[in-house]
């Protein structure tokens, strides 16, 4: 399915300010995967994401899905297989358009977009629905523009957005963190509701540690742009916090410092 | 009563300009001075090719080409060469003052007993100003319709999506280089488009027509959405277009208390500049005003 080999990335390169981020990360990612990815402040995780979406060409490794070579494809072009949605709820939906022109929009993801009709009757019909059945207060608002929407609103659109087509791989970079805490559960609730319903396979970067464990079938936490851990199945399922906090520990040889992961 | 007739026909004649800057100033978020040499372009190539004694509609479409060609130019830079915007336009506009003056051949083309767009119309009865008020709503109208029919397109859609949010319409597949590119192309092609029929009621196109256009421009967007509003594309539109016209009955009212049309770019600029920040008075003063309602009588 997605297969990073031997990614570095690296930026402001030949500068005094270079930095090496990613330090040859591999990761292959099975169909049906649901990842939870941890580490601390800086780890590289949203890095990795942005690498694999193309926001960021990388320095050097391979990037493949479904065996096709997207190293050098553009963000646009891979967008057909990704699904994405940001820890910033502005970022997902275009702001000053609408809750149905947004949909549409992300309907045609990966589509060639032509002179046709930006949004079709039948269209509005079926987001009406769907936004219906997900009770999220959205169903009589097509028309208003996505500014208005709360930020929890926003993020559970762009997850519907984010999921349309069933694409091969769905990115979360800590997309319920800037949202209060009922929020983020109804967010996160929808998030594994959408990815089961649909056998997403899914990538999740989170600061919860409890939710790390909880979500998912495999776990993988990133520490100077290394992946120290991978583990999935059973031995995720039996894990606990503190497990986690001294495995953390005897992977990177340091005592974990980030109060962001402890606290949560 | 007649200044006021001409303030329309002036207004109209440059509402589809006021449209083109709407396009890559507000669709397309970009501060876009291509304007000011695409301006002159339009004029120029209109008058040297009725000149030449081409159809006077022909000359108006190809007047068209040219500023798509402009807007082509700029938005190479711009996205594919990575120059930031504002300086794309001025390097564009820069090097179009001596691509005009080449397509011209001298600074100053008069039209003289050439059939024009306007002149067929006052031949058809009409006079001066009501022919211009006639093609430009005409031309205006047109404008409106397509562009409300294009945004409504899917192109039209990531074209409004890539001057709000570039991440999101890239995550949905949407090569932003080429969307900018084709509304800055459309952007400069309205320019020119009015341009065209400006100098065919001039009579004339001159090297330095278009200097000051961009801020013409602006402020037509500007006055235009604050006092007819912008809910949707369509209503924008209207009114820009509106808000051309009354830039012009403003200006026509100034020049009327007595300033000399010589002070009619420090008129530009200040009109610009008190439409730029009304927006921020109108916040000052409405919560002035809800303080000192809450603090009604203490
Ligand atoms: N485009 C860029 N240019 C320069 N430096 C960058 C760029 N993107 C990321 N970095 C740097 O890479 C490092 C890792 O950042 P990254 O955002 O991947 O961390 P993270 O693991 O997501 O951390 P957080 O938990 O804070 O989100 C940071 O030091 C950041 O400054
Ligand atoms: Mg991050």
């Amino acid at each position: 399915m997605l297969k990073l080999q031997e990614v570095h990335q690296k930026f402001e390169i030949g500068t005094v300010n270079e930095k090496h981020i990613l330090h040859g990360i591999n990761l292959t990612v099975n169909e049906g995967d649901f990842i939870t990815i941890i580490g601390g402040n800086g780890a590289g995780k949203s890095t990795m994401l942005n690498a694999i979406a193309g926001s960021n060409q990388i320095t050097s490794g391979k990037i493949f899905i479904d065996n096709i070579d997207l190293t050098n494809a553009k963000e646009h072009q891979r967008a057909k297989y990704i699904g994405r949605v940001f820890q910033d709820t502005r970022m997902g939906t275009a702001s000053d358009l609408s809750i149905e022109e947004n949909l549409a929009i992300a309907y045609r993801r990966g589509k060639a977009r032509g002179l046709k009709v930006g949004i079709t009757q039948s269209e509005r019909k079926m987001y009406k629905e769907l936004l219906t059945s997900l009770d999220l207060g959205l169903e009589n608002r097509l028309k208003d523009k996505t500014r208005y929407l709360s930020g929890g609103q926003r993020q559970a659109l762009t997850l519907i957005m984010a999921s349309f087509h069933h694409p091969k791989i769905l990115l979360l970079d800590e997309h319920t963190a800037a949202l209060d805490p009922k929020t983020a559960k109804n967010v996160l609730d929808l998030t594994v509701k959408i990815v089961g319903e649909n056998k997403l396979t899914a990538l999740m970067v989170t600061h919860n540690m409890k939710d790390a464990l909880k979500i998912g079938n495999r776990l993988i936490m990133l520490h100077k742009g290394n992946i120290i851990l991978d583990i999935s199945g059973e031995e995720k399922a039996k894990l606990g916090v503190s497990d986690l906090l001294k495995m953390f520990e005897k992977a990177s040889g340091e005592e974990i410092n980030n109060d962001r992961m402890l606290l949560s | 009563m007649s200044f006021f007739i001409g303030a329309i026909a002036q207004g109209l004649l440059w509402a589809v300009m006021a449209i083109g800057v709407y396009i890559t100033y507000r669709i397309l978020d970009i501060a876009d001075l291509t304007a000011e040499g695409c301006f002159t372009l339009g004029a120029g190539i209109t008058c040297k090719l009725i000149t030449s004694g081409l159809n006077p509609f022909l000359s108006t479409g190809i007047a068209l080409v040219g500023g798509l060609l402009a807007g082509l130019c700029t938005g190479v830079l711009h996205t594919k060469l990575k120059i930031p915007a504002l300086l794309s336009g001025i390097l564009t506009m820069t090097g179009l003052w001596s691509i005009n003056l080449r397509v011209m051949g001298k600074s100053n083309i008069p039209l003289l007993r050439e059939k024009t767009i306007i002149s067929l119309l006052e031949s058809l009865g009409f006079e001066k100003n009501y022919a211009a008020i006639f093609s430009g709503l005409i031309l205006t109208a047109i404008v409106i319709l397509f562009l409300w029919w294009f945004f409504s397109t899917e192109i039209g859609y990531a074209l409004r999506a890539t001057g709000n949010n570039k991440n999101m319409i890239r995550a949905n597949g949407v090569d932003t280089d080429k969307v900018t590119i084709l509304g800055v192309m459309l952007g400069n092609g309205l320019i020119a488009l009015s341009a065209s029929l400006v100098a065919q009621f001039n009579n004339f196109a001159d090297i330095q027509m278009g200097v000051g256009s961009i801020v013409i421009g602006l402020a037509s967007v500007i006055i235009g959405e604050v006092v007819f509003g912008k809910r949707t594309i369509l209503r924008s539109l209207i009114a820009v277009a509106l808000g051309s016209v009354l830039y012009r009955i403003i200006i026509a009212l100034v020049l009327e208390l007595g300033l000399k049309t010589d002070d009619m770019k420090l008129i530009s600029s200040i009109l610009l500049a008190v439409a730029l920040c009304f927006p921020n008075i109108r916040n000052i003063a409405t919560r002035n005003l809800k303080n000192s309602i809450q603090r009604g009588g203490k």
